[in-house]
Formats: structure tokens, C-alpha cells, sequence
């Protein structure tokens, strides 16, 4: 009993102590990283990922997946440009709603094609979604790089608290809205009832069914949150860069939330991941990121290794999954 | 040289915790057909797959043309010239008849890494002719019926020149004239001197086809007989012959209302007309056949399944109901046959189990009232006598009665009023097994309306206070505790193609 509850915690860990002992041989590595104004950067350059990380996530807990995410990101920053070019809207609150919207929609249509129109599994239809959307946004602003948005709007991405000039960059207020969501997440996924649905749908989508739960519903609002929280890392992109750019459709935004999700502990299989460990996840992407850099690596070396993280976490998803099933078959016996 | 094509000596084979087959025998004389009868779970299946190499028995040997044989797979079985047509047919449905005919046996070019599908094309049109099958050979499988896709697979057989071709239920999802032509085909094998061993469910089939029949009970070897040495009755009593266990603590409780009536419920091709009523404070038994239509009733009544026409009245009143959601508001429970696959979230915890199916009814405000979710699963645990270390358990490290009772407890915590238990003790054991007996009877004694399909018979005849027996669709016939006999034969006949009086 008590060895069970150590590998336990210790595979809840495991990610955590992994972040440290990547966080300890950077700063061996070079003296730059370990610094106040560098800890904030990782934070700010984890912010988007982290928001579509919780989009992904949500899905993956239901044995799906959304390749559309970025590209839904970044139509939904298009069509905030396309309103203040094409139609001179500078309102911020109708160019956020509209984000928003774009968002939302995007999402619920994944999931009226995943549900209602019976495609065979998310991978085809998002796929398919992602396309679209790429060329979407490449349309709605005529392939122009939108720029000069209202200050409301690019706030949620551009500012930072406690900032002293010539000193101390501040904290990014994307990371710390980041977190209030992820505990809004964490509220959601674990303390309510629609968000234990949701393990269920993931992980016996029939039982939940004939338990008097509507599964299509269930994965219609899941596509939908994912929208969502595309449209708000869409807010994030604009404010970090001040531009919406539609060529950025195609950056590997799917393929970051996708290893964040699995390194924290979610599955391909679904009915598991939670959200912090998807934090970690997404923070190791970007500490990756941040130090080759520092190390003054090239490009190609960053892709490389980012690639083969992401093949690293998924062996370790399958490993973890054949270990439990192999214990289960010696506990049986 | 032995008289017999294939012989089974004292063959045992046993799986943790059952004896699938014991002290088995079985003597195949070359080119007969040799039908193999018994009830599910009787131990057809097990000696079907240790003839064709997938089980290795314990005990005894198996000889084949005199010399003894131990196969350790599948292919050595084929290699010694026994084939199987299973009732799930193995054919890639997109491949040519050609193809699937010689999926694992191509024929290349001479001195060519190329298919001559010249030559495959002949000799498959041509097994195909000899079997009574006229057909381009080209198309894809999947384009014929299933009386053609199994006479594919029975030339898969004919090309590796099997003496003996077993074939499991093969009529099973076959239509009145595909049925006819199979029959033409297995007689005109015997005349090429192939050996048939014919496993059916259908009486009228085995005494058309066979020349000798065996019948299996609960592992064992029951007789051999010729045909015309049998009749129906002598065969269904050799098949049910069993002693009643009291095993059942069966308690007389007094019917009330009416819980639910169902009318005239019809599915295209798998409901017939299928009218019963079934009142508060009994148990009401459904027994039938595997495939009889019991589970697709009760699939349809309960939401799971749409149907085409009929009238479901619960308590009196007509309601429509179109989706599980749909029937558990109407106050219905549906504790299905498949616990893994449809009952439980494996993955998830007995506490979150207990409450799948009233999740929303467990909250306070936003949030999970976990205090009343702690209590309720506390309750359930001790009610049910769930063995479980904590209620945090992961269900799928329960054992098999365990996970039963926690699927029980789900329905319970609905409230419902109608209970539909689906082969409630499959696969859990004796003691497990008494302990669910007890929990309907609580419910009965409760006075809500219980409903069991089983295809146990001692089961049904023990718990039940009126029995409905459905075969192919239909209702065959009602019995009742209280004015019949309940008996296993009269059940089986009806089962089994008779008629209750």
C-alpha cells in the first residue's frame, strides 16, 4: 500500500522534478538564465501556449484532439484587424467581442462536425478545420499584417505589473491571468459536475451515455471551451506582438499545446490530465526554448530538440500506460 | 488405421478459476456431418477452439487419423487438415473474392516476386463454381451477402484440403434461401469425403443435416447419438438435465400496479411485435437464446436504441422515450450485459461510479457537494457490501462482483422505480452471485418492478415470479410462478422453436 502511494506521487511529480533538473543544468549552462528579468520572460513567452494548452487538454480528456487551435488563434487576431482596416471599427470591446465570437464558433462547429455530422474522429475534421481557418485568415486581411491596435486591446498581452524602468521588466499580466484561469480550470475539471462529465465522456463514452448523459452535448461545449480559449490567446498574440500577422496560422501552436498536455500527464487514450501538470509542460516547452536561445543556438538546433521532447513524451505516455496496464494484470493475479 | 477422422480422449481444458471442458470425448468419422448441441456456456466454443490449435488443453489427446496430435497454434491445426468457419467470418471486406480466398496462400509468377492473379483467378472462380457459386470473383467481398462472404470462407477451407471443416452457428445471420444453399454445399462436401462438424442452436436444422448429433452440458459430454435414434424432446432434455441447486433465496413478495407495459414494440429485423407487461414487486425473468432479441427489447425501451413502431406505458401512462437520459427521468434503470464496456468508467473512481448517472442531483450551487457524495458512497459500500479498500478506488481494480455492485449502486442512486438487469451474474462468482439475489429481492420487497434477462436457466426458474421466453424477435410465451410448472424443459422448448400450451 504505501510503495503504490510513493510511485503515486511520484508520477505526479515526476514532471515537476524534470522542470527543476532542467531549470538547475541551464542555469550551469549559462548565466544569463538564471536571472529575475529572464524568469519573467519565460513567463510571458509560456503565456500562449499555456492558454491554447488548456484548450487542447479539455479535449484530449475526451479522447479527442484539436489541430485547429492555432490557426483559430490567430483568424480570430485576423478578424480584429479586418474590422479595424476594412471597416474602421476601433472599439475595443466590439473588436474583443468579436475575437471572442470568431473563437467560440470556430469551436462549436468542430464539435457539431465531430458529433452531429458523425466525421469519424477530430483528428480528420480539425485537420480539415485547420486549413480552412489558415486560409481564412490569410483572406479576411488580404495577406496584409495588421497593426495599430486600440491599447485595450493589446493590454491583457503587452502589460506588466511592479515594472521599474532600466530594472526589474515586471510580471506579465498574461502569465498571472493565465493562472487565474488555470485555477478556474482546476475548480471546473475537478469540483463540478460537468467537468467530471467530461472525464467520464473520455473515458467510457457508452457507460456515460447509458448513464443518462448526453455525450454530444458534452463534446460540443469541449470544442467550443477550446474555441474560447483560443480567442483569448488570440488577445495575447496581438498584445505580445502588437500585429496580427495571418502567415503565423501555420506555426506549430497544435503541436506545443499537444506535448504540454502529454508531459503534464494527459493521454491520446483520454479520461486523465489535469491542468497544473499541463502548466508544467507548457513551462518546460518554453524554458527550452528560452535557454537554447540564450546558448545561442541556432533555429534548426531548437526544432530538433523541441521534436524530440515531443516524441520523448509521448514514449513516455505510452510506457506509463503499458506499465499500469501490466501492474493491473499482476494485481489481478 | 482408425476408424475415426478426428478422435478427443479425456480432454481437459481449464481456465483460472472454471473448467471450461472436462474429461471431454468426440469421435469424428470421415465425411459425416456431425452436429454438436448444448446450451450457452455449455463448452461448445472451448472444444471448437481447442480442435482448430487456439487453446492447448491439460489433459487428455486428441488423434487424428489414428495418430495423436497436439497442436500449439492455429496453423499447425490447418496444416493437419482441420479448418474453422467461425460465425464471425474473417474476410477483408474491400479485397477481391480472389484475394480473401487467398489471403495467406498466394500463388506468385514462375521465378517472379509477382501474383500470377491470372491462375488465382481461375482456381478461385472455380472452388467458388464447385460450391454452387457462379460469381466474379474479382468483385470486392464486401459487395456479396453473407451467405456468399461465408462461402468464401468455406473455399479458404476447401484450398487448404481440410478433412474436417467446423462450422460454428454458421445459419445464424443467414436469410431462409442463403440457408438452403449452405445446406446443398455442407451435403455436397460430404460427398468429396470432408468431415463437418456442424454446431447449431436450431434443432430443425441438426435433424435435416446430420448424421450424428453430440450434445454438450456444462463442459462434458452428455451423448452421441445417430439422428434418427432422437427426437426435439430427448435432445433438450439431454441438454438441460441438470439438478437445481438452492442456490436461490428466492422470498414471496406481493405484486402491485402495473410498472410498465410495452406494445407492439417492432425493430426491422430484430423485434417482432413484442408485447409484455411487468408490475411493481416482481421479478420478472426474460429468458430466450443468445440473439433472441431480450437485450435489443429492453435497449430499445430504455432509450439506448431507437425502434420503428410500438407503445411503451410506464404506470399507466404512454410516454415516448428517445434517449437513456429520456429513460431514466421515466424512472427506469438499465444495468447493462457488457459492465466494462457500458456500465462503468474503468478509469475513474467507485465514487465517481456511484454517482454517473445523477451527477447534477450531487451538487450544491456550482460546485460537488462532496460531503453528501462522501455519505452516499459510504452508504452504498456498506449497503452493497462492495469490497473496496477506499471509495476512491480506481473500478477497474475491482473484482467482477464488485464492479457488478457498484453498477447496481448507480441505479439505486437514481431512485428508479424499474429496474432492467441484463445477465446480472455474469461472469462473477457463486458467493457474489447470492449476494446480488439479494439485493432484487430488497428492491422487490421495496416494491419496485424488476425485470432479469438471463441465460441461465436455473437463474430464471429460481428468482423469477413470471418468466417471458423470446426467440428470434418474438415472444414466445408467458409462464408464472404461481399457476405453472416453472421448468427447464418447457423453457428450452419454447426457447428453442416449440410452443408453450
Amino acid at each position: 500500500m504505501k510503495t503504490k502511494k510513493m510511485k503515486d506521487i511520484l508520477g505526479k511529480v515526476a514532471p515537476l522534478l524534470a522542470l527543476v533538473l532542467l531549470f538547475i543544468v541551464l542555469s550551469l549552462a549559462t548565466e544569463k538564465f538564471f536571472t529575475l528579468n529572464n524568469m519573467m520572460n519565460i513567463l510571458r513567452q509560456t503565456a500562449v501556449n499555456g492558454l491554447i494548452s488548456a484548450a487542447m487538454l479539455v479535449v484530449l480528456i475526451t479522447a479527442g484532439i484539436d489541430l485547429s487551435v492555432g490557426a483559430n488563434a490567430i483568424l480570430c487576431a485576423c478578424m480584429m484587424g479586418m474590422l479595424k482596416t476594412s471597416f474602421g471599427i476601433t472599439n475595443s470591446l466590439v473588436l474583443i467581442l468579436v475575437c471572442i465570437i470568431t473563437g467560440v464558433f470556430i469551436g462549436f462547429l468542430n464539435g457539431i462536425l465531430l458529433t452531429k455530422m458523425h466525421l469519424p474522429h477530430p483528428f480528420v475534421s480539425t485537420l480539415g478545420m485547420k486549413n480552412v481557418l489558415c486560409g481564412l485568415a490569410l483572406f479576411v486581411v488580404s495577406t496584409k499584417t495588421i497593426s495599430d491596435f486600440p491599447a485595450a486591446v493589446t493590454f491583457l498581452g503587452s502589460s506588466n505589473l511592479f515594472k521599474v524602468s532600466g530594472g526589474f521588466s515586471g510580471i506579465p499580466l498574461c502569465f498571472i491571468v493565465l493562472i487565474l484561469i488555470y485555477i478556474v480550470y482546476h475548480f471546473f475539471l475537478n469540483k463540478t459536475a460537468l467537468g467530471r462529465m467530461i472525464y467520464c465522456v473520455g473515458g467510457n463514452p457508452e457507460a456515460a451515455r447509458l448513464s443518462g448523459i448526453n455525450s454530444d452535448n458534452i463534446l460540443i461545449f469541449v470544442y467550443s471551451l477550446s474555441g474560447f480559449m483560443c480567442s483569448i490567446a488570440a488577445l495575447v498574440i496581438v498584445g505580445r506582438s502588437a500585429v496580427a500577422n495571418p502567415s503565423a496560422a501555420i506555426s506549430p501552436y497544435d503541436t506545443d499545446a499537444i506535448a504540454a498536455c502529454i508531459i503534464g500527464g494527459a493521454s491520446f487514450m483520454g479520461g486523465k490530465g489535469t491542468i497544473w501538470g499541463t502548466l508544467i509542460g507548457a513551462l518546460m516547452i518554453s524554458t527550452i526554448r528560452n535557454g537554447l536561445t540564450l546558448l545561442n543556438t541556432s533555429s534548426s538546433v531548437q526544432y530538433i530538440v523541441i521534436g524530440l521532447v515531443i516524441i520523448a513524451a509521448v514514449f513516455i505516455d505510452v510506457t506509463r500506460t503499458r506499465m499500469e496496464a501490466k501492474a493491473k494484470r499482476l494485481a489481478a493475479k | 488405421m482408425s476408424n475415426y477422422l478426428v478422435e478427443l480422449k479425456g480432454v481437459t481444458k481449464r481456465f483460472p478459476g472454471v473448467v471450461a471442458m472436462r474429461n471431454m470425448s468426440l469421435q469424428i468419422r470421415p465425411g459425416e456431418i456431425h452436429g454438436l448441441i448444448g446450451e450457452n456456456g455449455a463448452g461448445k466454443s472451448t472444444l471448437i477452439k481447442v480442435l482448430t490449435g487456439v487453446h492447448i488443453p491439460e489433459e487428455g489427446s486428441i488423434y487424428i487419423e489414428g495418430n495423436k496430435v497436439s497442436f500449439k497454434n492455429p496453423n499447425e491445426a490447418a496444416t493437419a487438415g482441420i479448418a474453422c468457419v467461425y460465425q464471425e467470418l474473417n474476410i477483408v471486406k474491400l479485397l477481391s473474392v480472389t484475394d480473401n480466398i487467398f489471403i495467406n496462400k498466394a500463388i506468385n509468377k514462375k521465378g517472379s516476386p509477382f501474383l500470377d492473379y491470372t491462375k488465382m483467378h481461375e482456381i478461385a472462380h472455380e472452388v467458388m463454381l464447385s460450391l454452387g457459386q457462379d460469381i466474379a470473383v474479382k468483385k470486392e467481398c464486401g459487395s456479396y451477402g453473407m451467405g456468399i462472404q461465408q462461402m468464401v470462407e468455406i473455399a479458404k477451407a476447401v484450398l487448404i484440403d481440410a478433412k474436417l471443416i467446423i462450422m460454428d452457428e454458421p445459419t445464424s445471420s443467414l436469410g431462409e434461401k442463403e440457408v438452403e444453399q449452405l445446406m446443398k454445399t455442407v451435403r455436397s462436401l460430404k460427398e468429396k469425403g470432408i468431415a463437418i462438424l456442424f454446431v447449431s442452436h436450431k434443432l430443425e436444422e441438426l435433424f435435416e443435416l446430420c448424421d450424428r448429433v453430440t450434445v454438450m452440458r456444462d463442459g462434458e459430454h452428455i451423448l452421441t447419438k445417430n439422428t434418427d435414434e432422437l427426437d426435439n424432446d430427448s435432445l433438450i432434455s439431454a441438454m438441460v438435465g441438470r439438478t437445481l441447486d438452492n442456490q436461490y433465496p428466492k422470498i414471496e413478495a406481493e405484486p402491485g400496479t402495473e410498472a410498465l407495459r410495452v406494445e407492439h414494440l417492432n425493430s426491422a429485423g430484430v423485434l417482432r411485435d413484442v408485447s409484455f407487461h411487468a408490475n411493481h414487486g416482481e421479478i420478472l425473468g426474460f429468458a430466450g437464446l443468445v440473439g433472441a432479441g431480450r437485450t435489443e427489447t429492453f435497449r430499445a425501451v430504455f432509450g439506448a436504441d431507437p425502434y420503428d413502431s410500438g407503445e411503451i406505458y410506464i404506470n399507466g401512462e404512454k410516454v415516448v422515450i428517445k434517449s437513456p437520459k429520456a429513460g431514466i427521468r421515466c424512472g427506469m434503470a438499465f444495468l447493462t450485459e457488457d459492465r466494462k464496456g457500458q456500465g462503468l468508467v474503468l478509469s475513474q473512481s467507485v465514487r465517481t461510479n456511484l454517482i454517473l448517472s445523477n451527477m447534477r442531483r450531487c451538487t450544491k450551487g456550482l460546485f460537488f457537494d462532496e460531503k453528501q457524495i462522501d455519505q452516499l458512497a459510504e452508504e452504498n459500500i456498506s449497503d452493497l457490501k462492495i469490497k473496496t479498500p477506499t471509495a476512491d478506488e480506481v473500478v477497474g481494480q475491482l473484482s467482477g462482483g464488485n464492479q457488478q455492485k457498484v453498477v447496481i449502486g448507480k441505479w439505486i442512486n437514481t431512485n428508479a422505480d424499474i429496474y432492467i438487469f441484463d445477465e446480472p451474474t455474469r461472469g462473477i462468482d457463486v458467493g457474489a452471485k447470492v449476494e446480488v439475489y439479494n439485493i432484487m429481492n430488497r428492491l422487490v420487497r421495496a416494491g419496485k418492478c424488476v425485470i432479469m434477462i438471463s441465460s441461465e436457466l436455473p437463474e430464471i426458474i429460481g428468482m423469477s415470479d413470471r418468466v417471458i421466453v423470446m426467440r428470434e424477435g418474438r415472444i414466445m410465451g408467458e409462464l408464472s410462478r404461481k399457476t405453472d410448472v416453472l421448468n427447464q424443459e418447457i423453457i428450452m422448448k419454447a426457447a428453442w422453436g416449440g410452443e408453450i400450451r
